[in-house]
């Protein structure tokens, strides 16, 4: 069976978890991969936790199911750890990226698991900084670009600020945020090995 | 059963039209409601006045007219509603309905 | 043949987006719908291509299902191109027209993406509403993903208008699981869709002035049967037709459909059966298991209606085991619609395979690959000579 990458979404309704998987899945599609991006299947309910997943591949990719045992694991929303079992899955040598303006090691300690690598970002701060309100989900993409480098870094840019021009027609500044909000997290972001 | 399901009149599946469609227009008038009728009804010309109602009010256009005076009824097509005696003025009186049996040339009932 | 084919857009959509842009390539007279979670966004991104007009079909927002597909009815008895989507309750609600547009011989294409019927009231994917319309005399089409889902509905048309077939087709892909579901595929030329769909050009349709017809008249017990039987023998010929618009579709395309996929059947002793989406995790799975030695195949039916008894048939003819997943339950308690026909298609074969049901999935419950694993095993674990299974149908993933 050919590598397929998976990665688990975990947010709350209304933060983009949905709108995140479907946009990684479209810029590795752009840069030639496999994909699929696809949200817990049904309507997201506004605060509820809800999650989303991705697949990427060199090669077609024919599982349909859920992500169970994901590579990676992103968290929008930190108050998610404790009630919903976010590392479920992850095995040795695992990434969790966790949206927070805590250090990792404080994450490290709350997740209480060994063997995975744990990196925090604050994507509230940044994407408040950047669009003016507490959207995490695009920072996050910057983050797990940094920490799976799954897709060439240049080549996510470019597709991303082709998608966000098409989903934002004649909305500059939103672009422009998000893609700044992508470039700082991917910079920003902190952990075991960075 | 078949043969008889089967016949000149009645095409197979083959070659019938297909979704019931019937193509070929005002084929209806194949269909001789005629047949339906157990009373008939009867015009006497001498007492018409030719006013028209039962040739306005017949529901199947059996009454027959012809520049303004009625001629008579469309037997293959009247089924005996009764409609037009109805609408006879009382004063005339000119369309009585008899039973479709004593109609017959040779009456069924003695 | 690679020469031959038309140059084509690999694209990232979701299932939902496919089907509305074959829709769009498409461009049938006229669309009338009323909207249904996880069919919607069919219809919304329709409405878009019309008002932005990118097609210039007539499109018709109704009060409910059953006007939507009376009002397809209406439009393609005039003589023009309908397309309509639904799902679920939606479905159920067309229920009594959908007779009425297989019995009138109309060339609808309707896409259906498959949902759990109330109740209790769930949006999320099983079979039960397109399999309860199995039997409605409209050719049934199920996708395994995206791309087709894409390719089914424009092979739809085609198949749909054929003069010996003339049957509503209806196109199904799995609700959320692909309909939600980010995918790649590849997307044809608009031109090369059109020309490969051509003008539609109805032998008999009521607004032809110069050759009134009439449809819909009262036909009774001295002519009905003879046109239930003339459905039939567009059914059996829609097995030909829909295999010719396959090759033709390869041609442009480059991509190969039949009635179903055999995939590693050539010497498999076990095969599992099953449609739609579940089919590229089963695949997934004969792979690593055929990498252990073991010989088992899958079998994904395409074409659910006509029932392609025979040919399926033909290729489990030495298979030892086979189960079938079915999505939904028959309320036969004799196994669901998949496993009935299939069981039957296998009757004659000599030996008879070993056949067991599985109900898997109702309100969209998540299968893996475990899952199918564990199917495998039992049926590798058969005796030659087995023919009933014990039990003869599971209920896969249910809590006891």
């Amino acid at each position: 069976m050919a590598k397929i990458f998976e990665i688990r979404w975990h947010g709350r309704g209304g933060q983009g978890a949905k709108t995140a998987a479907l946009l990684l899945a479209e810029a590795a599609s752009v840069a030639g991969k496999e994909i699929q991006g696809f949200p817990e299947y049904g309507p997201e309910r506004t605060g509820a936790p809800v999650a989303s997943f991705n697949r990427i591949s060199d090669q077609p990719i024919g599982i349909r199911s859920a992500v169970t045992h994901p590579d990676v694991v992103v968290v929008l929303d930190p108050t998610l750890i404790g009630r919903v079992d976010v590392t479920s899955g992850l095995g040795n040598g695992g990434a969790i990226i966790v949206n927070t303006n805590g250090p990792a090691s404080q994450i490290r300690t709350r997740l209480k698991v060994d063997g995975i690598r744990v990196y925090t970002v604050d994507a509230n701060q940044i994407s408040l900084d950047t669009l003016g309100k507490a959207i995490p989900n695009t920072p996050m993409m910057g983050a797990l670009m940094r920490v799976s480098g799954i897709l060439d870094y240049e080549d996510f840019m470019l597709s991303l600020r082709v998608q966000l021009t098409k989903k934002f027609k004649g909305k500059e500044t939103i672009v422009e945020g998000n893609l700044r909000a992508v470039e700082r997290a991917y910079q920003e972001v902190q952990g075991d090995d960075l | 059963m078949t043969s008889k399901a089967k016949s000149k009149e009645r095409p197979g599946w083959k070659d019938l039209p297909s979704g019931g469609f019937i193509l070929e227009p005002g084929n209806a008038t194949k269909y001789l409601t005629g047949d339906w009728r157990l009373m008939r009804p009867v015009w006497d010309a001498e007492r018409c006045i030719d006013c028209l109602l039962c040739w306005l009010f017949c529901p199947d256009g059996a009454v027959l007219a012809e520049g303004g005076k009625i001629i008579g009824f469309d037997y293959d097509y009247c089924k005996g509603c009764g409609i037009c005696a109805k609408e006879c003025p009382p004063k005339v009186d000119a369309i009585k309905m008899i039973r479709e049996d004593e109609a017959l040339e040779e009456p069924l009932s003695a | 043949m690679a020469v031959a084919v038309a140059l084509q857009k690999k694209v990232a959509m979701t299932g939902n987006e496919a089907v509305a842009q074959a829709m769009r390539q498409i461009e049938p007279d006229v669309v009338a719908a009323y909207p249904i979670t996880p069919a919607t966004d069919i219809v919304q991104y329709f409405s878009n291509f019309v008002a932005n007009g990118q097609v210039k079909t007539e499109f018709v927002t109704t009060e409910s299902e059953h006007s939507a597909m009376s009002a397809c009815v209406g439009a393609s008895a005039a003589g023009v191109r309908a397309m309509t989507a639904t799902a679920s309750n939606g479905l159920a609600l067309m229920w009594e027209v959908l007779y009425i547009a297989s019995g009138m011989r109309l060339p609808l294409v309707m896409t259906v993406v498959n949902r759990a019927l109330s109740s209790p009231i769930n949006i999320h994917c099983d079979h039960s509403d397109s399999m309860g319309a199995r039997d409605a005399g409209w050719i049934q089409i199920y996708s395994e993903n995206t791309q087709e889902a894409y390719d089914n509905v424009i092979q739809a048309i085609r198949i749909a208008q054929h003069p010996k077939v003339l049957l509503p087709v209806m196109v199904m892909l799995d609700g959320f699981i692909i309909s939600h579901a980010m995918e790649n595929l590849e997307i044809l030329e608009d031109g090369d869709v059109k020309e490969f769909i051509g003008e539609y050009r109805p032998e008999r349709y009521l607004l032809d002035a110069d050759h009134p017809i009439t449809i819909g008249a009262l036909d009774l017990n001295d002519y009905y049967f003879e046109h239930k039987r003339q459905q039939v023998e567009g059914l059996l010929q829609a097995r030909k037709v829909i295999l010719e618009v396959a090759g033709d579709y390869q041609r442009v395309s480059g991509r190969s459909y039949g009635l179903f996929e055999a995939y590693r059947m050539e010497d498999a002793e076990a095969a599992i059966v099953v449609m739609s989406s579940t089919a590229g995790t089963v695949r997934t799975v004969v792979d690593a298991m055929r990498k252990e030695g073991h010989r088992i195949g899958l079998i994904k039916p395409r074409v659910f209606r006509p029932f392609p008894a025979r040919d399926l048939a033909e290729v489990l003819r030495g298979v030892k085991a086979v189960a079938v997943m079915d999505r939904s339950e028959s309320m036969s308690t004799a196994g669901g619609p998949l496993f009935t026909e299939l069981r039957s298609a296998i009757y004659e074969l000599e030996p008879r395979p070993l056949a067991a049901d599985y109900i898997f999935g109702l309100g969209g419950r998540d299968i893996y690959p475990e899952d199918v694993c564990g199917i495998f095993q039992r049926l590798l674990a058969a005796k030659p000579g087995d023919i009933c299974s014990d039990p003869m149908v599971t209920y896969l993933g249910v809590r006891e």
